[in-house]
């Protein structure tokens, strides 16, 4: 941990393994690695869930609050992700304003849970027109070693398929008190995931540990779904970092795509309730 | 009418409680600690350079302890971001625990010491102490002795040993009294020491003699599972 800054040595010596397609953890370069899932994270939110892969440890918690409609969907409720990359959680993140990497992780989340309709908001609207169920989803790492987006987004998946709506006192409080019984409503056989490519030289690979994470010089993550459980459907993409994509590259990730999602998907089942 | 607890437990008793230490490899020092349903996480990154350098401290290390809450972590969701209480907890955690380090070996660096709550049932600043204490240990950083922290609560006229949420919002008669200690696990130095409620001066005494013998059976806990991060 002494040493922050990624050396060139590190740097040449992954750009060759990854030529040799070879890592230091023996997978293959599209190989992602095991995961698990653990719930009830805190039995204070309506739902939550740990994701471990490999040393990277995620938790992700699911609160409702009342809220009012936004002016331009007062038929539906509302969604926020938000999170910190806490430096709990790595020597490399500090305290103080959200740097881009903090910000850009729950957006990312964000825009894969919301653009692929999995949270039914418009089952959300308590009284039309004025009050509906807010759903925050929270993002903390607890543990980086790469690819927190993957994880963050099983987890985010996790704790949305636990959540339960929490009962109303006649106020239009929320009790929390009172067992809530009736769970979020979801887009059925719709679990969108993300999935990121990373690029060193002209290697792509997946599911990176920290130190593969730095050595990368571009990336593209991707979000897709089995869409109502019929097809693929990518719902959100955003290359980051400075290093082009080729069309070549761009294909091969498509191809590769709806594998790395089945898996992970497979993966993912063996902890659903 | 004497105080009954709600769970049920004896006025002495502690919740069940659960350490682990090592819970994050990125740390030097990492460790969990448990009071029932309360959860916290802590991590301990250094001796490292500080900076800015007009902070450091030619003749020694200095602690810098952050506390906080997780958003989800309590009823109604806690905005992210620092607050006034959690600046004030975190101060407190720092006095609390730097009596302890031996800091004079690591001259102009900073230990950081992060604390987070997974899941708050009340007496959460305590079991952050508890888990702060073993993962400085385990990171190894010279200290004096081990540090322990439970909450004392008074309800109405009832001394009781670790306060959960539903003894905290307790309001019958005298109300409710928390007051969370810290002490070194084997001499009489409190480094931490609050209280909000109502409390008469000769009941104080009794509550800091229930404190010392609550102490002894958190060391045990902290022990055991500092001794066992080794075995792993």
């Amino acid at each position: 941990m002494s040493s922050m800054q990624l050396t060139s040595l590190t740097y040449n010596t992954l750009l060759k393994m990854f030529s040799a397609e070879k890592r230091f953890d023996g997978r293959k370069l599209l190989e992602q690695r095991d995961f698990s899932v653990e719930y009830n994270v805190s039995n204070k939110a309506e739902g939550s869930a740990r994701v471990r892969m490999g040393k990277t440890d995620v938790v992700v918690g699911v609160k409702l609050e009342v809220g009012t409609p936004y002016p331009d969907s007062m038929d539906k409720g509302n969604l926020m992700v938000s999170g910190d990359l806490l430096p709990l959680a790595s020597p490399r993140f500090e305290s103080g304003p959200p740097k881009f990497n903090a910000i850009e992780l729950p957006r990312l989340v964000d825009r894969l849970v919301r653009e692929s309709h999995v949270i039914d908001l418009k089952k959300l609207v308590i009284t039309e027109g004025e009050k509906v169920w807010t759903v925050i989803i929270d993002i903390y790492p607890i543990n980086d070693d790469g690819a927190l987006i993957d994880a963050a987004s099983i987890g985010a998946i996790a704790a949305l398929l636990q959540t339960h709506i929490p009962e109303l006192d006649e106020n239009g409080r929320i009790d929390h008190d009172k067992k809530a019984t009736k769970k979020l409503p979801l887009l059925e056989n719709t679990l969108p995931l993300s999935i990121t490519f990373y690029k060193l030289g002209d290697s792509l690979f997946v599911d990176p540990t920290r130190e593969e994470e730095e050595a990368a010089d571009g990336k593209i993550v991707w979000g897709l779904s089995n869409y109502k459980g019929k097809e693929h459907m990518i719902h959100s993409c955003q290359k980051g970092m400075e290093a082009s994509m080729t069309s070549e590259d761009i294909q091969k990730m498509m191809k590769n795509l709806p594998k790395l999602y089945d898996d992970t998907l497979k993966k993912l089942k063996k902890f659903l309730k | 009418m004497a105080f009954k607890r709600p769970d049920g437990r004896k006025l002495d008793e502690i919740r069940p409680m659960t350490a682990k230490t090592g819970i994050i490899p990125n740390a030097d020092g990492s460790a969990m600690f448990t009071f029932g349903k309360t959860v916290a996480i802590a991590a301990v990154y250094g001796p490292r350079m500080l900076h800015p350098q007009h902070m450091q401290d030619p003749k020694s290390a200095i602690l810098r302890v952050n506390y906080d809450l997780l958003s989800f972590s309590v009823a109604d969701r806690k905005k992210p971001g620092p607050s006034r209480r959690s600046q004030e907890i975190s101060k407190v955690t720092e006095w609390a625990l730097s009596p302890a380090l031996d800091l004079k070996d690591f001259p102009n660096t900073v230990i950081d010491v992060q604390v987070y709550i997974l899941q708050a049932d009340a007496s959460t600043r305590v079991a952050g102490i508890n888990a702060a204490s073993m993962a400085l240990a385990q990171a190894g950083i010279p200290m004096r002795d081990l540090v322990c922290a439970v909450a004392i609560g008074k309800m109405d006229k009832e001394l009781v040993v670790d306060v959960d949420k539903d003894e905290e919002d307790f309001e019958d008669g005298e109300g409710a009294t928390d007051i969370p200690l810290a002490r070194f696990a084997n001499s009489d130095e409190f480094t931490l020491l609050q209280l909000d409620g109502k409390i008469q001066p000769e009941v104080m005494n009794k509550a800091i003699a229930l404190a010392d013998k609550a102490m002894a059976k958190i060391y045990e806990v902290q022990k055991k599972a500092l001794k066992e991060v080794h075995s792993e």
